[in-house]
């Protein structure tokens, strides 16, 4: 029995795929929807912890920084840059599949080194982001003194802010003279810091302006180790997804597939970094939006 | 008609001229972008209202739930069209689909256990309440202890 329609065909009567795709594209199928499976469960127990707790991070506290924009307050700013890196080298992807289709080499090159590019730029500002976490100090309020903290996955700064000005001041009193240094430093920038070091902690503490610093808590502990691994874990995806694409672009280069007779094994590809495009979409969401 | 190389592909994919493809690509970029703006857009609203003296926590929820619906529809649209599983036979949507359902189980279930236990805290633990709520603008009567790490 020939095929005559789609619907009329008899998809599971054998001799044939019943998905109606060769075997590689399916698996890749069924390797995407359990990684889905696995960043689900990733951010779905990041909601579950969250929803445990009386306080959570306020994310545009968090994420309010751009590159070369010093202490400017831009919530959302970055992310967006990110979240069209990642829309923009998906399209390009799709364009190196069709050219695939044709059996366009020099298309498939050529738009598979955009989308490479693209995966760069997006890991590159990752590290930025990573790199201004861990190492952009900020007050926090714990055990009777002032400390200077980063986002790290042991601790965090972004607890709720100390409005108690009765205990900052008492907490100011305990605070060590290099943590005063670098806090006066954080506002003043008239001062170089080896200015502040030599003066007294009596002159530091008098410098010191909590209608300027906003003093906090340390933030959920948990808050760390989600992002940081979360976004960590995405950020290997689309680094294997970039190493992928490298490899297929040499691939393409040295006529593999012209020889093989098509580019099937850029549609898997582009199946996996239009994946990461996908993870990205629910990551944004969860740690950036709401 | 079978695939050139895969004879267990038995109807080919339709091929696409060139013009429609690229109008199709153009159209779902445009629409992936354009969502991507209303949801920056919405979680800038968001901000701005928890900045106000007075914040609506109904409102903050509603365009919550709009970003969140959005954010669906950008999923849609990536697996259908730049994924193209939108072209494939039905049997292959379903077998990735129908699993996926699960997801609704899993979602309600783990974040309703995680409220469960904040409530469950907050009536017999008492200090975790009193520690983590967070303060008004007021300021307290006596100095609050500062809080270490939260166990």
């Amino acid at each position: 029995m020939s095929t005559t329609t789609v619907h009329k065909t008899k998809w599971w009567s054998g001799g044939k795929s019943p998905f109606n795709l060769e075997y590689g594209k399916v698996m890749m199928w069924y390797f995407l929807m359990s990684d889905t499976f696995t960043f689900g469960a990733f951010l779905i127990s990041y909601g579950s912890i969250r929803f445990s707790q009386n306080t959570w991070v306020d994310h545009n506290v968090v994420f309010s920084a751009f590159p070369g924009a010093g202490h400017a307050n831009l919530p959302l700013a970055f992310v967006s840059v990110m979240t069209f890196i990642l829309i923009i080298s998906s399209v390009t992807m799709v364009l190196a599949v069709h050219a695939g289709h044709k059996g366009n080499k020099q298309g498939v090159i050529k738009w598979l080194l955009w989308t490479i590019l693209g995966g760069v730029a997006f890991l590159s500002c990752q590290a930025w982001e990573w790199h201004h976490l861990i190492t952009g100090e900020h007050a926090v309020l714990v055990n009777g003194q002032i400390d200077l903290i980063g986002q790290t996955m042991g601790a965090n700064p972004w607890g709720n802010i100390v409005h108690d000005q009765a205990a900052l001041t008492s907490a100011l009193a305990n605070t060590p003279h290099e943590t005063l240094v670098h806090l006066v430093h954080s506002q003043d920038h008239s001062h170089s810091i080896n200015q502040l070091a030599a003066m007294s902690d009596t002159q530091l503490r008098g410098m010191v302006d909590f209608a300027e610093i906003h003093v906090r808590e340390k933030g959920p502990i948990a808050f760390g180790g989600y992002f940081f691994g979360i976004t960590g874990f995405h950020g290997f995806h689309v680094f294997s997804g970039v190493v992928i694409n490298i490899i297929m672009v040499i691939m393409t280069k040295k006529d593999v597939f012209k020889k093989r007779g098509h580019y099937l094994m850029i549609e898997k590809a582009g199946l996996y970094w239009h994946f990461v495009d996908l993870v990205w979409v629910f990551v944004f969401l969860c740690f950036y939006l709401i | 008609m079978q695939h050139p190389a895969f004879e267990e592909v038995t109807v080919q994919h339709e091929q696409q001229d060139d013009a429609a493809f690229n109008k199709k690509i153009r159209k779902t970029t445009i629409l992936l972008s354009v969502i991507t703006v209303i949801e920056l857009a919405l979680g800038l609203a968001i901000y701005t209202i928890h900045k106000g003296p007075d914040p609506n926590a109904t409102l903050i929820l509603a365009f919550k739930g709009m970003i969140c619906i959005l954010t669906l529809a950008k999923a849609y649209y990536i697996v259908s069209v730049f994924m193209h599983l939108g072209d494939e036979i039905r049997n292959m949507i379903m077998t990735i689909v129908v699993p996926l359902l699960l997801f609704i189980w899993f979602i309600i279930a783990f974040i309703y256990d995680g409220h469960s236990y904040k409530e469950l805290r907050n009536e017999f633990d008492k200090h975790f309440q009193e520690t983590t709520t967070p303060v008004q603008h007021q300021p307290a009567e006596k100095p609050q202890s500062p809080v270490g790490g939260k166990e």
